[in-house]
């Protein structure tokens, strides 16, 4: 009998005081409130019940009604709080009811001076616990008031502590919002927190400190300076990051270092970077620790060690790194795993470790990171990493068929290892990585995606991988060609490049149909580009094309007026002297050709820029025109006399007996040889 | 009461005193280097001869031929590493790689050949400046870390509880090397080449690697396990166990009131009464005072017939009154000036003529007691010298500043005040010492087993620490730090009982 009866007897007693919510007596409606306090803590059931059953909206209603006592409030904000704590769902539920407005228009009518009060802690607690559910978006801006109202509440009690912590650690999301943050005082609010001796408090004191610094210079660096009681704030992130201390405490010290690192408030050198901060990074990632601890710590180390050299081979020598990243990439989550309760991962991680059977994709996903930042510049490393098992397998795999990140990962990884030549010519050739590459390529639209594997496809370009051949029979000059038209700066810069790799030293074919793919229009839509990079490739595109005679003077046949178009318009834009050099450097070239020679002796105009350069003062500059006149004048070529007697005309071998007095050796030996080309 | 250690007993360490002069000592505090001495330099005898050494044996330089493998020398340490280390550790700076750089840091037992480089051979393990490798007691190594040359400083660490060792370079964590090592090991070097010299810090300057952290981390580790071990209990024995040993440890020591409170808060009854608790309390409060004369008149007349068949401990109160009656604290009258008097003008018997007329006299009646007592019970080596110690302070002008001055220190009196609330306790058929201090002294014997029998984790479990309820001395610090924990440590037992200076340090010498 027992279930059914006691089902439904519930159920009429909860309407019974949720009646009584919406009575007029003030004494009745706070006696429902008490009584659906206690029915709801501790009872998920009771709070997806209650949710469902709209009650929420009357609980708003109550806390936003200027004439209800105080008391009242506080007991139904505890109420919201309870069920802010259930299910994510049931937190999202509240968001989309309208709970945080009402509970920020609150807070801010909250006294100032009122912080101790049980209502000003109760709306900080439900703040907290709706934000560490991770489905509420933080406020688009903040209004400085409230911020600064809301970090004046940070300081006592612990209660409100912990809270704001929490709040502004979730809610510091842009770059604005850092600033905001910092301007308010949020530093000063952070480095009094990590002295806390509650670690409730100082864990979202360091989490908030971490989103503080993410990327942000400016921010960072203030938050370096700052100290709490004769201690510098990163100080006393060395202290909580003791081996000591508890584990998470340790990981989200760890972290906030890492993040002050990588936004330049401190060198790669400190000690408390590369001594400190590495190892307990490296410790984190033991076999003994929780899955989630060891991706945090693996992608939190692959970004410690993304830029410099030095924390590279530190942390490749340091605790068997590179064979416990391998550990990562054999590893698979026993079927009985649970999921961590209650773990306090970053507001960054939040939720990403609900599901166990992702976790074998998360570790993958951290090692390919960890390994990508290990090799990204010093080759022993580089080949310590390709030695490890599975290693290949595992990219080209996941380059294939894993979810995102973790093709990012992968892609990453063999970024990294494309930049040796050994390499590119044995493993990456034998693994076959460029197909399931072009595979990324074409077919995914994720930006930074793309971006990645197109750096990794101009490496497997260069004139000495093996796979360059193959590439190109997949169509990858057309492929590339359209990148060039990306909005995206970064996948236009790599697009030019690839092909300036591609054209290198390339068969005709192939360079009549990097012209025929790119069209000359774009190649002047390049040449103006505002990325000065992108302009540089460009250049070196044409450069590269235009070389050796034949290639040359075919090229020239087709598009000479447009490249010579195109060189006008650099040497006469405003433009640096390495841009213009490039540009000389491409005359020169066209200079070298036999029949490409009259595009430039036909044009006046291009001879007196040459001359002019001659003489500017930056010796870059002369030695590129010199060499160009020299190209022209070259005496075995047919009608050499004729270009000698028409420069001698217009003053270039008087020009260059007045450039013999230069102290410049290069320079001087580029004159001596134009002037021995003279008869 | 500890025989024969009466003076050093008047202020056991509570953690070593040594700490700030002897920096490798402070390192392992748990070391009783009395029976397993730390290891301090290289051995001038345990080595073979091409190697030198020199700068007090940390120095060693290779004086070979060198010209293969079979030229290899090493030499060990002084001493084994003792259990008790927990986390042992040293470090070589490479003064000079030499002509090859074939150098080799690591452990080894003893008698493990010396012509060779560490690492080659069974019971030996070492890290190879040529190549990075480690080697386990195998003629061929493994990849293991970075080679190591001129101006590198090569850290040993051997972790004594999981039975690993590491190195580190030049401060960085490489990793672990070996498992499941032997005991006794000794550090040891091998040098293959000429010109080739290392230098040795055995704790004696700071590390370069930051060992102190990773004892730390140990130190949780073992507190963690010490705190989560699991205790069978069923029916809640355990807890009225426990409440039982708090509450006999109050009655004991005759804190009434506590007593009362605690046993109030427990539901226990007491074994005796209470007035009999406050009795022992009383006489206690005398002994402590230095009033001896009263103490023992107030025996005599709360328990006829105790110190009459005890005549041992009646001499020893005796002895006591006489040292005090020195001390001017045993007196008819009342001068007010209380253990030790004055720091200025402190004169024998509070300079009164007539008092020291009655020292004299009492002090004849106490030699002669001695006599009696020695006809009757025979010779008493310990009654000696306790009676020519106390007699021996009459030969100085000042007596305070003397060589036999510690006795007229107030701490002296709390073993004398055990040792007669004891023979109170006992008389009535209750335990000579509460459970409590027995539980106490079993557990440093256990742990002074455990370092004997080389368990590595008694180390880091110190009964101080878990009686002061404070943690262990951070384990590199200043001299400063450690004089500030062990004061701390002092002033929590000085606000529980207020009488017993220092009392838990008696525990250490039974």
């Amino acid at each position: 009998m027992g279930v059914a009866v006691l089902a439904r007897r519930d159920v009429e007693h909860s309407r019974v005081y949720i009646d009584q919510l919406y009575s007029n007596d003030s004494q009745k409606c706070f006696q429902a409130v008490s009584e659906l306090k206690f029915a709801v803590i501790g009872s998920v059931r009771e709070k997806g019940s209650i949710i469902e059953q709209g009650v929420v909206v009357r609980l708003l209603q109550i806390l936003r009604a200027p004439e209800l006592d105080i008391l009242l409030k506080t007991e139904v904000a505890t109420v919201l709080n309870s069920l802010a704590k259930g299910l994510p769902e049931h937190a999202a539920a509240l968001v989309q009811a309208g709970l945080l407005p009402v509970l920020w228009e609150q807070l801010e009518s909250c006294p100032s001076g009122g912080s101790g009060s049980a209502y000003t802690q109760m709306l900080l607690c439900c703040l907290r616990s709706i934000y560490r559910q991770g489905c509420a978006p933080p406020p688009p801006a903040w209004d400085q008031k409230l911020l600064s109202s809301l970090i004046q509440h940070g300081y006592h009690p612990p209660s409100n502590q912990e809270c704001v912590a929490n709040i502004l650690a979730h809610a510091c999301k842009t770059n604005e919002q850092q600033q905001q943050l910092v301007d308010a005082g949020g530093a000063d609010l952070v480095a009094c927190l990590l002295c806390s001796p509650v670690s409730r408090v100082q864990l979202p004191a360091l989490h908030c400190l971490t989103a503080m610094c993410f990327n942000n210079e400016r921010v960072s660096s203030i938050i370096a300076t700052k100290s709490y009681g004769g201690k510098a704030v990163p100080d006393l992130l060395v202290g909580l990051m003791a081996r000591d201390r508890p584990r998470d405490m340790q990981l989200a010290a760890a972290t906030a270092l890492t993040f002050l690192h990588r936004a330049g408030a401190l060198s790669a050198d400190d000690p408390r970077i590369i001594y400190k901060t590495l190892q307990c990074l490296v410790r984190m990632c033991r076999r003994d620790r929780e899955v989630w601890e060891r991706v945090e710590a693996a992608n939190t180390l692959a970004y410690l060690t993304e830029v410099s050299t030095d924390l590279q081979r530190t942390a490749a020598m340091t605790d068997h790194l590179i064979h416990t990243m391998n550990d990562y990439l054999k590893d698979t989550t026993p079927p009985n795993a649970s999921v961590p309760q209650g773990i306090s991962v970053s507001p960054v991680s939040c939720r990403q470790y609900d599901n166990p059977s992702t976790w074998p994709e998360l570790m993958v996903g951290a090692a390919l990171k960890v390994y990508a930042s290990l090799g990204a510049n010093d080759e022993d490393i580089r080949q310590r990493v390709i030695k490890t098992d599975v290693l290949m397998n595992t990219i080209v795999t996941s380059l294939s068929a894993a979810s995102p990140p973790v093709q990012l990962a992968a892609v990453r990884c063999l970024h990294s290892l494309s930049r040796s030549v050994h390499t590119l010519r044995t493993t990456l050739q034998d693994h076959v990585v460029w197909r399931p590459l072009m595979t990324v390529l074409k077919t995914s639209n994720n930006e930074e995606l793309v971006t990645v594997s197109s750096s990794t496809l101009c490496n497997l370009l260069l004139e000495f991988s093996p796979s360059k051949e193959q590439i190109l029979d997949q169509g990858a000059v057309e492929f590339l060609c359209g990148l060039t038209r990306r909005p995206h700066p970064g996948l236009r810069l790599n697009a030019v490049w690839a092909l300036m790799n591609m054209a290198f030293q390339a068969e005709h074919r192939v360079k009549v149909s990097i012209l025929h793919h790119l069209g000359t229009d774009q190649i002047f839509r390049l040449l103006s580009d505002t990325d000065v990079h992108i302009l540089m490739k460009t250049l070196g595109l044409l450069r590269n094309l235009l070389s050796t005679k034949g290639h040359i003077d075919q090229i020239m046949q087709c598009h000479g007026k447009e490249i010579m178009q195109a060189i006008i318009l650099i040497l006469e834009g405003e433009h640096s002297a390495e841009v213009k050099e490039q540009a000389l450097c491409i005359l020169a070239n066209i200079a070298d050709g036999d029949i490409a020679k009259s595009a430039i002796m036909s044009n006046e105009d291009v001879l007196k820029k040459l001359m002019n350069y001659m003489v500017i003062p930056n010796v870059k500059l002369q030695i590129a025109a010199t060499f160009c006149i020299s190209n022209l004048i070259w005496n075995v070529e047919e009608g050499a006399a004729e270009r000698q007697n028409k420069l001698r005309e217009m003053g270039v071998y008087k020009l260059l007996q007045n450039l013999m007095t230069t102290t410049d050796t290069g320079l001087f030996d580029k004159v001596k040889t134009a002037l021995q080309q003279f008869h | 009461m500890a025989a024969g250690s009466g003076r050093h007993s008047a202020s056991p360490p509570l953690f070593p005193s040594v700490a700030a002069q002897d920096a490798v000592k402070s390192l392992y505090p748990m070391v009783n280097e009395e029976e397993t001495p730390l290891p301090r330099c290289w051995s001038s005898k345990d080595k073979y001869s091409f190697i030198g050494l020199s700068q007090n044996n940390l120095r060693v330089h290779y004086k070979g031929h060198g010209k293969n493998h079979k030229d290899a020398a090493s030499v060990r340490a002084t001493h084994p590493i003792p259990a008790a280390c927990g986390l042992y550790y040293y470090e070589v700076k490479i003064v000079s790689k030499g002509r090859d750089g074939y150098m080799g840091i690591g452990l080894s037992s003893q008698g493990v050949n010396m012509n060779r480089l560490p690492g080659w051979d069974k019971n030996s393990f070492g890290y190879h400046g040529d190549d990075g490798h480690s080697f386990c007691s195998s003629g061929s190594g493994h990849p293991y870390g970075p080679t190591f040359t001129t101006g590198d400083v090569i850290g040993c660490g051997i972790n004594l509880i999981d039975n690993v060792c590491f190195y580190t370079k030049n401060g960085h964590y490489l990793g672990v090397a070996f498992a499941d090592l032997p005991s006794q090991l000794y550090p040891t070097v091998g040098l293959q080449t000429p010109g080739e010299v290392v230098d040795a810090n055995f704790g004696q300057s700071p590390f370069v690697f930051d060992i102190g952290e990773m004892m730390r981390e140990l130190q949780s580790r073992v507190r963690n396990t010490i705190q989560t071990f699991p205790v069978p209990d069923t029916h809640g024995q355990w807890q009225s166990m426990l409440h039982r040993m708090v509450s006999t440890y109050l009655v004991h020591h005759g804190y009434c009131a506590t007593a009362e409170a605690f046993a109030r808060s427990t539901a226990q009854d007491f074994d005796e009464e209470l007035t009999s608790i406050r009795n022992r309390q009383k006489i206690q409060k005398l002994v402590l005072s230095g009033r001896m004369g009263e103490a023992i008149d107030t025996v005599h007349q709360l328990y006829p017939g105790l110190l009459e068949n005890n005549k041992n401990l009646l001499f020893m109160l005796k002895v006591r009154q006489f040292i005090e009656m020195v001390n001017g604290t045993d007196t008819d009258v009342k001068t007010g000036a209380g253990g030790g008097g004055g720091v200025g003008g402190r004169k024998m018997c509070g300079g009164s003529p007539a008092a020291i007329e009655r020292m004299l006299h009492f002090g004849r009646e106490v030699q002669h007691m001695s006599q009696v007592l020695k006809i009757h019970l025979g010779k008493s080596d310990q009654n000696k010298k306790m009676l020519q110690d106390a007699f021996s302070l009459l030969a100085y002008n000042d007596p305070w500043n003397s060589p036999v001055g510690w006795q007229l220190d107030p701490l002296q009196r709390e073993p004398v005040c055990q040792s007669l609330n004891s023979a109170i306790l006992e008389s009535h058929q209750l335990p000579r010492r509460p459970p409590l201090e027995i539980c106490v002294a079993h557990t440093r014997q256990l742990l002074t087993l455990m370092s004997r029998s080389g368990l590595g984790s008694c180390a880091f479990s110190s009964v101080d620490h878990v009686l002061g309820g404070s943690p262990l001395p951070p384990t590199p610090p200043s001299a400063a730090t450690t004089t500030t924990t062990a004061a701390a440590t002092n002033a929590l037992h000085h606000h529980h009982h207020h009488h017993y200076h220092h009392h838990h340090r008696h525990i250490h010498d039974q």
